[in-house]
C-alpha cells in the first residue's frame, strides 16, 4: 500500500482546497435558508414560473419553502458540480500525471507491476472521493442542525448517495481516459464533468432529449425526482455503474500495455 | 553467466524507427559501454530492457528471465539511472529515497546514508529546490541504495561537476569489483574508454560494432602528425585532415610504403604515428560513408 499512501500525500493539498471550497459554499447556502424561508412564499411562485429555466433545475416540482426543496436545488447544484469537478480532475490526472511530470520513469522502473500501480491508484482515488463525501455530508447535516431545522434524513441520505455514485461514475470514466493520455489532462476532466451537467439540463428542458438522462450521471441525481419519489432511479444508476466500471476496465487494459515515454 | 541477452530485439514506434534486430550480450561482472549519438536507439534499448516499452519483435532476457514476462522480479535487482532525473514535486529528498526503498520493500537506510555522504547530498532539502546536478545525485542514490546486481546508466554524468563525476565513477568501479554488472550508455567516449571493458556502437537503430574497448580503439588507421613542409597531394587513404601552422595531422589507413615515400620527398622536422583514440574511431564509424574500418 506504499503507493496508496504516496498518492494520498500527493493529493492532500488539492483535497483540502476543494473540501474547504465546496464545504464553505454548502454551509453558506444552508445558513441563508432561514432568512430566505420568510420570503419564499412569494419567491416560490416566481421560481416555479420561469418556464424552461425552472424545468432545467427542477424548480417547478420542488417547494423552495421547505428545507429539502431548497437543499435539493441550491446545495444539490453545489454538491453536484463541485463534487463532479473534484472527482473528474482527481481521476483524469492520476495515471497521466506520471508521464506528464516525467515521473513515470522513476515509478515504473521499480519492481511494481502495472496492475498493482493501477489498483493502488484506484484505491487512493476512491478513498479521496469517499473522504470528500463524508466530510461534505457532515458539514451539511451539521449546518442544517445549526440553523435549527430538522434534518430530513431520508432525502439527505438519498441525495448524498446519488452524488457519491455520480462522482464514482465520473471518476471511473476519467480514470479510463487518464490511461490513454500522456499530457495535459485537467481540461479533459473538467470538460467531461461540465458536459454531463449540461446534458442533464438539456434533458430536463426538452422531452425529446429525455434519453440523455441515461447517459449522464446527473440524471439519477435529479433532486426533484429523488425528493418526490423517495428513491433513486435504479435503471439510470445501473447504466451509470456499467459506464463507470467500463472506464476502469479500459484503464487496466490500456495501461498494462502502454509504451511509456 | 549472461546478465543481458537480446535476440533480434526490434522496436518500431508508430512513425519512427527505434531499434532493429539488436543482438546484445552482457555477461556477469562486465562494465559494458553503449555508445551512440542522440537518437541512435540507446534509450529505446534501455527502455525495452526495463519494460517501459514493449518490443515489436525479438526477445530480451535479463538474469535469464524474459523482460516482458518476469519484469517485477528482474527490476528488483536492477538499479536504473535515467538521463533526466525528475521526481514528485513537493517531496523532500529523504522522502523520495524512502519511497524508492519502500517500492522495493527493502530497508536501505544504511546504504543510502553512506551514498548521500559520499555524494554530499543534503536529504532534508526539497526536490523542487535542487539544481539539475543535485537531482542527479538523488537519482544515483535511488539507483544504488538497494545494491542491485545490474546497474543501467543512461548518460549518467550530465550535470555533475568533475569532482562528483570522479566520485561517482569510483563508486561504480567499487560496485563492479564487488560483482555487479554495469551497462553504461553514453556519448562521452572518454567515459567509456576509461571505465568499460567492452562496448557496442549503435547507429541508426543497429549495432555496427561490438568488441572490447581495446580492440575497438585499435584499427588499421593511425593518427599521423607531421611537422615540416611536405606535399601530400597524391596520397590515398587519408581522412580527417587538419592543417595547422607548419604541421598537418590526418588519419591514415592506406599503404605504409607510399606514406613513407611521400614523406621522404618533403622537409620533415618531426613525425608522430599513434593509435587513434576511441573518439576518432567513433567519428569514423559515424563518417558520412559509414564504411567500417
Amino acid at each position: 500500500m506504499t503507493l496508496v499512501r504516496h498518492e494520498l500525500k500527493q493529493g492532500k493539498t488539492s483535497f483540502l482546497i476543494w473540501a474547504a471550497s465546496i464545504g464553505f459554499l454548502l454551509a453558506i447556502c444552508i445558513f441563508l435558508f432561514p432568512e430566505m424561508k420568510e420570503q419564499m412564499h412569494s419567491v416560490n411562485e416566481v421560481f416555479a414560473s420561469m418556464g424552461s429555466f425552472s424545468e432545467a433545475f427542477g424548480m417547478d416540482r420542488l417547494n423552495f419553502g421547505t428545507l429539502i426543496g431548497f437543499y435539493a436545488v441550491e446545495c444539490g447544484n453545489i454538491l453536484g458540480l463541485g463534487g463532479a469537478f473534484y472527482a473528474s480532475l482527481c481521476a483524469v490526472g492520476i495515471l497521466s500525471k506520471e508521464e506528464k511530470n516525467k515521473t513515470a520513469e522513476f515509478l515504473l522502473t521499480h519492481p511494481v507491476s502495472r496492475i498493482r500501480i493501477i489498483t493502488e491508484k484506484l484505491i487512493a482515488l476512491l478513498i479521496q472521493i469517499t473522504a470528500m463525501n463524508v466530510l461534505l455530508y457532515v458539514i451539511s447535516v451539521g449546518s442544517i442542525a445549526a440553523v435549527g431545522e430538522t434534518v430530513p434524513w431520508k432525502e439527505i441520505h438519498l441525495l448524498h448517495l446519488a452524488y457519491y455514485l455520480l462522482q464514482i461514475e465520473l471518476a471511473g470514466i476519467c480514470f479510463g481516459i487518464s490511461a490513454l493520455l500522456r499530457k495535459g489532462s485537467a481540461g479533459a476532466g473538467l470538460g467531461i464533468a461540465a458536459m454531463m451537467y449540461f446534458l442533464n439540463l438539456i434533458a430536463n428542458i426538452a422531452d425529446v432529449a429525455e434519453f440523455l438522462k441515461y447517459i449522464t450521471p446527473f440524471g439519477y441525481c435529479e433532486g426533484a425526482n429523488i425528493v418526490s419519489n423517495g428513491r433513486l432511479d435504479g435503471g439510470m444508476a445501473a447504466v451509470g455503474a456499467v459506464i463507470g466500471i467500463g472506464g476502469i476496465l479500459i484503464a487496466y487494459l490500456k495501461y498494462t500495455r502502454k509504451d511509456i515515454r | 553467466m549472461e546478465i543481458i541477452k537480446t535476440t533480434k530485439l526490434t522496436k518500431y514506434y508508430v512513425k519512427a524507427r527505434g531499434i532493429i534486430d539488436l543482438d546484445l550480450t552482457v555477461t556477469q561482472g562486465e562494465f559494458f559501454g553503449f555508445i551512440g549519438p542522440n537518437g541512435a536507439g540507446k534509450s529505446t534499448t534501455i527502455r525495452t530492457l526495463l519494460g517501459l516499452i514493449a518490443p515489436t519483435r525479438g526477445r530480451a532476457m535479463i538474469f535469464g528471465k524474459d523482460v516482458t514476462k518476469e519484469k517485477e522480479s528482474i527490476l528488483q535487482d536492477i538499479g536504473y539511472l535515467p538521463s533526466e532525473a525528475l521526481f514528485y514535486s513537493g517531496m523532500k529528498v529523504k522522502d523520495v529515497l524512502k519511497l524508492s526503498a519502500d517500492l522495493r520493500k527493502k530497508d536501505c537506510t544504511a546504504e543510502s546514508k553512506l551514498l548521500c555522504e559520499r555524494l554530499q547530498l543534503d536529504t532534508a532539502r526539497k526536490i523542487d529546490d535542487l539544481s539539475f546536478g543535485n537531482r542527479k545525485k538523488v537519482a544515483i542514490v535511488c539507483a544504488l541504495q538497494h545494491r542491485p546486481k545490474l546497474l543501467v546508466l543512461d548518460e549518467p554524468t550530465g550535470g555533475l561537476d568533475p569532482l562528483m563525476q570522479k566520485e561517482f565513477f569510483d563508486i561504480l568501479r567499487e560496485r563492479n569489483k564487488e560483482g555487479a554488472t554495469l551497462l553504461l550508455s553514453s556519448h562521452v567516449l572518454s567515459e567509456i574508454q576509461h571505465n568499460c571493458t567492452r562496448a557496442a556502437i549503435i547507429r541508426d537503430g543497429r549495432i555496427i560494432a561490438c568488441n572490447s574497448v581495446d580492440v575497438l580503439s585499435q584499427t588499421s588507421a593511425k593518427r599521423v602528425t607531421v611537422q615540416g613542409v611536405v606535399d601530400l597531394g597524391q596520397l590515398r587513404g587519408m581522412r580527417d585532415r587538419k592543417e595547422m601552422k607548419g604541421s598537418v595531422s590526418f588519419l591514415y589507413s592506406g599503404d605504409m610504403g607510399s606514406l613513407l615515400r611521400t614523406l621522404s620527398s618533403g622537409q620533415i622536422d618531426d613525425l608522430t604515428v599513434t593509435e587513434p583514440d576511441l573518439e576518432e574511431v567513433f567519428l569514423h564509424y559515424y563518417g558520412k560513408d559509414g564504411e567500417t574500418v
